[in-house]
């Protein structure tokens, strides 16, 4: 591997590792701070890539589709806590495993029978579809520069939401009691609503960004849940920096492991799980 | 030895045939007990739909028999679900007593189910799954298919490639059985022709994060690279070597599965894309013309590659049916009907090899809009080389 190679090697695990720190973001917020086990956050990452793909067909540009879909999911997030989380918060983990794992399956055929089996591209908008040469035979795809500009604002956001602000103040606090926040004379019911629905609309967020890169195909969700789990878990459960680095963790070991024994590289991302857990069980970091 | 075995074999199978029909007999000497098992669900589920289709219209155009009998399906989704495949082929084998299994798409489902037919010597017809080894290692005298090997396009995509002058090539596919026998019939039929391949480059199944590879290719420089990947994989695949300026310094080959029912996806990035396969837009024969026609009145869809290969399960069966007439369902005479065969498919008439996989054209084609549109025969009358069949 000549030096140049190696250097567009490191580029490409720094990308992938903040597209998959982007997907991974809306669970940090429900599982990492609320606590609950979400496994329908691959569903809400898909229903954001086929929201994209039926609002880009609708208004033809990608852009207006993430404006419109946004906030869609925010609605539909806050819906969904009202109609069904909001009574998951006192109760089993086991509970909330069935919930989840229900809702994936209604989701899933819900899509079947909405929009069908078949595979979709959603194209990438005409602004960004440039790409900048590399080395003589390569060049790099704009739009991926640009997913990776989202997310590193996106994680800087989110800490700043979390622990710069009163409301990041509150969820905070909310996570370690509720009832002493209730009795505080917070509305922890409202705080939680806004917190989940943000987790799916980030969910989205990652699934519309990611739709014209990944393409849009049945099943896409179960794809990132497995891998949005072992981020947050190896960043530390609650942390942005955390997961932030976990991504990038990944990234690098997925990337490499890739190219250098091609033989396990199914192996590379649990490796790494493995080692960090045995080095620090509680993730990378931990907080409270 | 071997035909001692055979023998053994034969007698066997008829002794079971033997034993079991007088139940049959006794309720319904005509009908033809069909088992369906396809994925009516999951990702797969357009295919197993097109392939049940397609059955179904070739009985239809018979006037809805086969060979005068009546069909009775027996259905089960198998969900592309190797974990439920056995216990799936057992219920249709065991409690409904099917004479013919017909499945599946996934290949490892289809050697679960192959390994039930063998074990029941139940007679069964295999729609698509390309597992080598269901015609190769595994292959057995009630085992049918007529689809194809993955072995078959790659091969011929090899050639091709080195037909065009490319002298190196890097092949690249999920590390999964499939993807490797593809790439190994590439490599195979490119170095048969004077190529070489460079390098065999995988990713773990279904991980579709491209960009470490691409850049390995980008690195290696050969003169052409072959993919084996299919479904939102191969769309993001094509999407991404194009956005990598790869695609217009290195030609890109493939076996068909890369661009059916994928090129609308991939909006503008597949157009021009070469690739191989026994089916192709704009075949010019009145078979498939007449099919093509019928399907797309009959349900309003276009028919594609798994329709074909269901139409032609329903026409080896007859062909194995008119041996016996109106008769008992004697397997050793159905099967030596069935191994004599010439199928009238629309892809172009077949045969089929004494590992029983069709002896067949595969075309070379090109992605022209929504179309892959037949260029030339990439290798024609392609027997699979069915290593480690003993029959």
């Amino acid at each position: 591997m000549d030096f140049t190679i190696f250097l567009i090697q490191i580029l490409n695990s720094l990308q992938y590792g903040l597209l998959l720190f982007l997907v991974a973001s809306g669970l940090t917020l429900v599982f990492g701070i609320m606590g609950i086990i979400n496994l329908a956050h691959g569903s809400f990452y898909m229903i954001g890539a086929y929201l994209a793909f039926a609002l880009t067909s609708l208004t033809g540009n990608l852009m207006l589709a993430i404006v419109l879909g946004l906030p869609l999911a925010f609605i539909f997030g806050a819906l969904l806590e009202w109609l069904l989380f909001a009574h998951l918060y006192k109760r089993d983990h086991l509970e909330q495993v069935l919930l989840t794992y229900g809702l994936i399956l209604i989701f899933e055929e819900l899509r079947s029978l909405a929009i069908g089996d078949d595979v979709h591209g959603v194209n990438i908008p005409a602004l960004f579809s440039a790409s900048i040469p590399l080395s003589d035979t390569l060049s790099y795809p704009v739009y991926r520069l640009l997913i990776s500009a989202v997310c590193i604002a996106l994680a800087v956001g989110l800490w700043w939401l979390m622990q710069r602000t009163r409301l990041g103040m509150m969820i905070r606090a909310g996570s370690h009691d509720r009832d002493m926040v209730q009795a505080l004379g917070i509305d922890i019911n409202l705080l939680y609503r806004t917190v989940f629905a943000l987790g799916v609309a980030l969910a989205a967020l990652a699934g519309m960004l990611a739709a014209p890169i990944s393409s849009v195909y049945p099943g896409m969700g179960g794809s990132v849940l497995i891998i949005s789990f072992v981020i947050v878990v190896i960043g530390g459960i609650g942390s942005v920096w955390g997961a932030l680095i976990a991504a990038l963790l990944i990234g690098f070991a997925d990337t490499f492991g890739k190219v250098l024994v091609p033989e396990f590289a199914g192996l590379a991302v649990y490796l790494v799980m493995a080692i960090v857990l045995l080095w620090r069980p509680e993730g990378i970091l931990k907080k409270g | 030895m071997k035909q001692a075995r055979r023998n053994a074999v034969r007698t066997l199978a008829a002794l079971t045939v033997g034993a079991l029909l007088p139940i049959g007999a006794a309720q319904a000497a005509e009908k033809i007990k069909v088992g369906l098992m396809l994925p009516y669900t999951g990702t797969f589920a357009a295919l197993g739909t097109a392939i049940t289709n397609g059955f179904k219209q070739y009985v239809a155009e018979q006037g809805g028999t086969l060979a005068g009998r009546e069909v009775e399906y027996f259905v089960v989704d198998d969900e592309s679900d190797p974990a439920k495949a056995t216990e799936n082929a057992n219920k249709l084998v065991k409690r409904d007593q099917v004479d013919v299994l017909v499945g599946t798409v996934h290949s490892g489902v289809a050697l679960a189910m192959a390994k039930v037919a063998r074990d029941n010597k139940t007679l069964m017809i295999i729609p698509n799954a390309g597992a080598d080894e269901l015609t190769g290692p595994l292959c057995a005298p009630n085992v049918f298919r007529t689809s194809f090997s993955n072995w078959q396009p790659g091969y011929a995509m090899g050639k091709v490639a080195a037909e065009k002058g490319h002298k190196t090539a890097v092949t690249m596919s999920w590390k999964y059985a499939a993807g490797d026998e593809a790439s190994n019939g590439f490599a195979k039929g490119f170095e048969a022709s004077g190529g070489k391949v460079l390098k065999h480059l995988t990713l773990p199944f279904p991980n579709v994060e491209f960009q470490a590879l691409l850049t390995e290719i980008a690195s290696l420089k050969p003169e052409a690279v072959y993919v084996f990947f299919a479904g939102g994989g191969a769309v993001k695949f094509v999407k991404d070597y194009e956005a990598a300026g790869l695609k217009n310094s290195i030609p890109l080959y493939s076996s068909g599965f890369l661009t059916d029912g994928t090129l609308a996806a991939m909006g503008g990035s597949g157009e021009g894309l070469l690739t191989a396969l026994h089916y192709a837009d704009g075949l010019e024969n009145a078979k498939d013309k007449a099919f093509r026609n019928t399907y797309a009145t009959t349900y309003k869809l276009q028919p594609d590659v798994y329709a074909v290969q269901g139409y032609d399960a329903a026409q080896l069966l007859k062909a194995g049916l008119d041996a016996v007439k109106g008769g008992k369902l004697e397997q050793p005479a159905m099967i030596k009907a069935m191994e004599a065969a010439t199928i009238d498919s629309p892809r172009g008439a077949f045969t089929l090899s004494k590992a029983h996989n069709p002896v067949q054209d595969i075309y070379l084609r090109k992605a022209e809009g929504q179309e892959n549109k037949v260029v030339s025969v990439a290798a024609a009358k392609l027997a699979d080389p069915a290593r480690g069949c003993r029959m």
